[in-house]
């Protein structure tokens, strides 16, 4: 099984309200198959945070997976969930451009703005560097466990 | 008869439509939003009863659809057309997840809690021709209190989700709604009768 989605059941996640990116995109097959995690596929991702505030309110432990452009668009949607609903929002959010906008390589502007908006949204996060599992594992690990909302940074 | 609405004046009240629901809604969870926060409790006050709000506007469908989901509970969310405007994918994700899921969409053709201001294509959109396109299979219309009344029971008979275009009246000049507890009390006491196992 793809080692990500192995790491998101062990945490205890039940449900993967997903909206794919290019980097999170090969995870589709394993989603689909887990016998543990329910794939729900919405069409925008203030849309998804609204479907994960619904699946926890029924006692689920969703994670919602979205590039930071749709962590952008969602807003208003993360405002009431976590702060008018105060309920424990768990984020994987990928960060489109972030290595090589480190490396200066870039000009995609997504990676200066995906700190600052969490940030602002008071929704603290942890950073993931690609392809390192062992942190990947952690930092799911200490997302479910998490009392409050959190977000975690996937860098791409 | 209005050609492009298919519909006639309408010839019923939001609360109408509720008055009927509530007698109806058995054991089903109501999400009341915006205009229907104003007038559901007064009809209905039940720890099954959720008023969302404050709310995220157009948010109210994916809440319900994420709650009919994790439960299995019939879930009856009350929708205007403004809200569901601003999120008309939401309907693509309801026709492809199996939920005991009712939207009741309130047709008033306007922005009613701001003081009435024209809805985008109100008097032109076709919310059921919508629902049926975005691949939802029970799709059903009513613009009067005899037919609604009488349509009330197959709503709820079928499986899976079921959308409603319901043309009501708008209505000027009403107060801003309320939630009537905070909440934190509302979640608390809605998480309360889901664990509940009596009827």
């Amino acid at each position: 099984m793809n080692t990500p989605v192995r790491h998101i059941e062990a945490a205890g996640f039940t449900h993967v309200v997903w909206i794919p990116d290019s980097t999170l995109g090969p995870w589709e097959a394993a989603l689909s198959a887990s016998p543990n995690l329910q794939l729900i596929r919405p069409c925008r991702e203030g849309e998804a945070l609204g479907v994960a505030a619904g699946l926890m309110l029924g006692g689920a432990r969703p994670l919602a997976v979205l590039q930071c452009t749709g962590l952008f668009e969602a807003g208003d949607a993360l405002r009431n969930v976590v702060h008018d609903l105060h309920l424990p929002l768990k984020l994987l959010v990928g960060v489109r451009g972030y290595v090589a906008h480190r490396k200066g390589q870039s000009n995609d502007n997504c990676p200066a703005f995906t700190e600052p908006v969490l940030d602002a949204w008071r929704v603290p996060y942890t950073l993931v560097p690609p392809d390192d599992d062992g942190a990947f594992a952690a930092a799911v690990r200490d997302l479910a466990a998490a009392p409050d909302a959190r977000a975690l940074l996937l860098a791409e | 008869m209005n050609a492009a609405r298919g519909f006639a004046r309408p010839a019923m009240t939001h609360r109408d439509v509720l008055t009927v629901l509530a007698a109806r809604r058995a054991d089903r969870v109501v999400v009341s939003t915006m205009g229907s926060v104003g007038l559901w409790p007064a009809l209905s006050d039940t720890p099954l009863d959720f008023a969302y709000l404050p709310s995220s506007m157009g948010q109210g469908v994916p809440l319900g659809l994420g709650l009919a989901l994790a439960t299995g509970r019939g879930v009856v969310v009350l929708s205007g057309d403004g809200s569901l405007l601003m999120n008309l994918g939401c309907l693509v994700t309801v026709a492809n997840h199996p939920a005991p899921l009712t939207v009741l969409l309130f047709d008033n053709g306007l922005y009613e809690v701001t003081g009435g201001q024209a809805v985008a294509g109100a008097g032109r959109t076709d919310f059921a021709g919508l629902a049926r396109a975005a691949g939802i299979a029970r799709v059903y219309a009513f613009a009067d209190l005899p037919t609604w009344t009488a349509g009330v029971d197959e709503v709820f008979a079928g499986a899976g989700p079921a959308f409603v275009w319901l043309k009501v009246e708008g209505e000027y000049g009403k107060k801003t709604p309320t939630a009537p507890r905070p909440m934190a009390e509302q979640i608390t006491r809605l998480r309360g009768a889901l664990l509940d196992p009596s009827p």
